[in-house]
């Protein structure tokens, strides 16, 4: 079983897991429709930067958004002063650092989703009298869907995983920014940690392969309900 | 009916008609890259010419010096793919409304029950697009675009990926449509057998040129 501190680092992660992806989502489609359908100045600067947090070291964001969005940054006294929001060392920094590492995922699924779609399908749409929102609303984004379905999954698992920007901008508090890896790295850390440790370990492995798994079926019944054959 | 007079360019291919279309089948006909498909295209509001006009019973669609353009989705002109472009996630009896539902009641003028029942695909309407084989696919996609009423009906190819058998069986439906439904039809194909058995006027394409005598 679980203890206390187990369970409040499972449930931390599921609600920063969970409004990470949220606010991946909107985004996430819009970026990666943009980049899949139209050409437009310096469009592959506008992808590189998009990317980057998949190939930067974590703490690099992580840093980053501690200057931009801490008690001392620009935005973050900005937020501060005009909403009363604050993202540093709460949860609410741990929802942001998440979605950032893990949004170029739901672009990317995002894109490879629009990329997909036979554009005749949404022309024959068109000869058939559907406006250019309707024909979004009723042939791209329906086809799009098991794209968004999986960015979706792989964003949450993303966000579950995510550790140095997290460490970096948010800290490790107990109950307030300590999700899966932060808990399993401070047990590594504490002398008798060894057996909790272990026991989150085995709930990241074991949520990881599911996640991929369910994914994975995701994407074999997206094809065969739009008609792709595969080996 | 259809007066057509523009022209298209892309890259090194140059199209230019001119030519008034009002027979209620007109068949054309050209090898593969002549400027069928584009000029289908063209008229279907899908691409866009750089001069010229092309209008539709007095309705001008385009034309470059009044800077008009009317977009696809306003011209009420129906366009058969050469696959169907039938829309997967929907069942063959979405498909067939699909076009049906965009427009007004009282600018239907045919009814699904009439068009099902003349393509004979009543047994399909709850299958999904995919389930279809070709033959089923182009009958489908041909009632959808009726359902529309269309004030011009565009077929691109819609037998060319189908054996002989599958054509022999459709040919008939679509001088069906043209006795029943009375829409003018513009039937583009690079077989003279289809345009004989079908077309009341022929022409012909060749280096993006039309031809009959009114080029």
């Amino acid at each position: 079983m679980l203890t206390q501190p187990e369970w409040q680092a499972l449930a931390l992660s599921a609600q920063v897991g969970l409004w990470a992806t949220l606010v991946c989502l909107l985004p996430g489609i819009a970026c990666g429709w943009l980049l899949a359908r139209k050409n437009f100045f310096a469009k592959p600067a506008f992808e590189a930067l998009l990317f980057m947090p998949m190939v930067l070291p974590p703490t690099v964001p992580g840093y980053l958004l501690l200057v931009t969005f801490g008690s001392q940054g620009v935005a973050g006294q900005w937020l501060k002063t005009h909403f009363n929001i604050e993202f540093a060392f709460n949860w609410k920094g741990a929802v942001l650092a998440s979605a950032i590492i893990a949004f170029p995922l739901m672009v990317q699924a995002a894109k490879l989703s629009v990329q997909m779609i036979d554009r005749r399908l949404e022309q024959a749409a068109s000869t058939l009298g559907a406006s250019p929102i309707k024909v979004w609303l009723t042939v791209t984004f329906p086809l799009m869907l098991p794209g968004i379905l999986i960015g979706l999954i792989m964003v949450f698992s993303r966000s579950l995983g995510e550790f140095g920007a997290t460490i970096t901008f948010v800290g490790n508090i107990a109950g307030e920014t300590r999700t899966l890896p932060l808990a399993i790295y401070s047990a590594t850390h504490q002398i008798d940690g060894d057996a909790m440790a272990m026991r989150l370990i085995f709930i990241s492995l074991a949520f990881a392969f599911f996640a991929l798994l369910l994914s994975n079926i995701l994407s074999r019944r997206a094809e065969k309900w739009l008609g792709v054959n595969r080996a | 009916m259809l007066d057509l007079d523009f022209s298209f360019r892309r890259d090194d291919f140059c199209l230019q008609v001119c030519a008034k279309i009002d027979a209620p089948i007109t068949g054309i006909l050209g090898s593969s890259g002549s400027g069928k498909s584009t000029l289908l295209a063209v008229i279907a509001g899908l691409l866009k010419p750089q001069q010229g006009h092309i209008a539709l019973e007095s309705r001008a669609l385009f034309d470059a010096t009044a800077r008009t353009w009317v977009p696809p989705h306003q011209r009420r002109v129906g366009l058969v793919f050469q696959d169907g472009q039938l829309l997967p996630h929907l069942s063959v009896h979405n498909n067939l409304l699909y076009g049906y539902r965009n427009i007004a009641p009282e600018q239907r003028h045919f009814d699904l029950a009439e068009v099902v029942k003349l393509l004979e695909i009543e047994h399909l309407l709850e299958r999904k697009a995919n389930a279809l084989s070709g033959g089923e696919k182009q009958r489908v996609a041909l009632g959808r675009a009726v359902l529309y009423s269309p004030s011009l009906l565009l077929l691109d190819e819609p037998l060319s990926s189908l054996d002989e058998r599958l054509k022999n069986q459709i040919l008939p439906f679509f001088l069906q449509i043209k006795t029943e439904c009375r829409i003018p039809m513009i039937y583009v194909t690079h077989s003279p057998r289809e345009i004989d058995f079908l077309a009341d006027k022929q022409l012909t394409m060749h280096d993006g040129r039309m031809s009959d005598g009114q080029v």
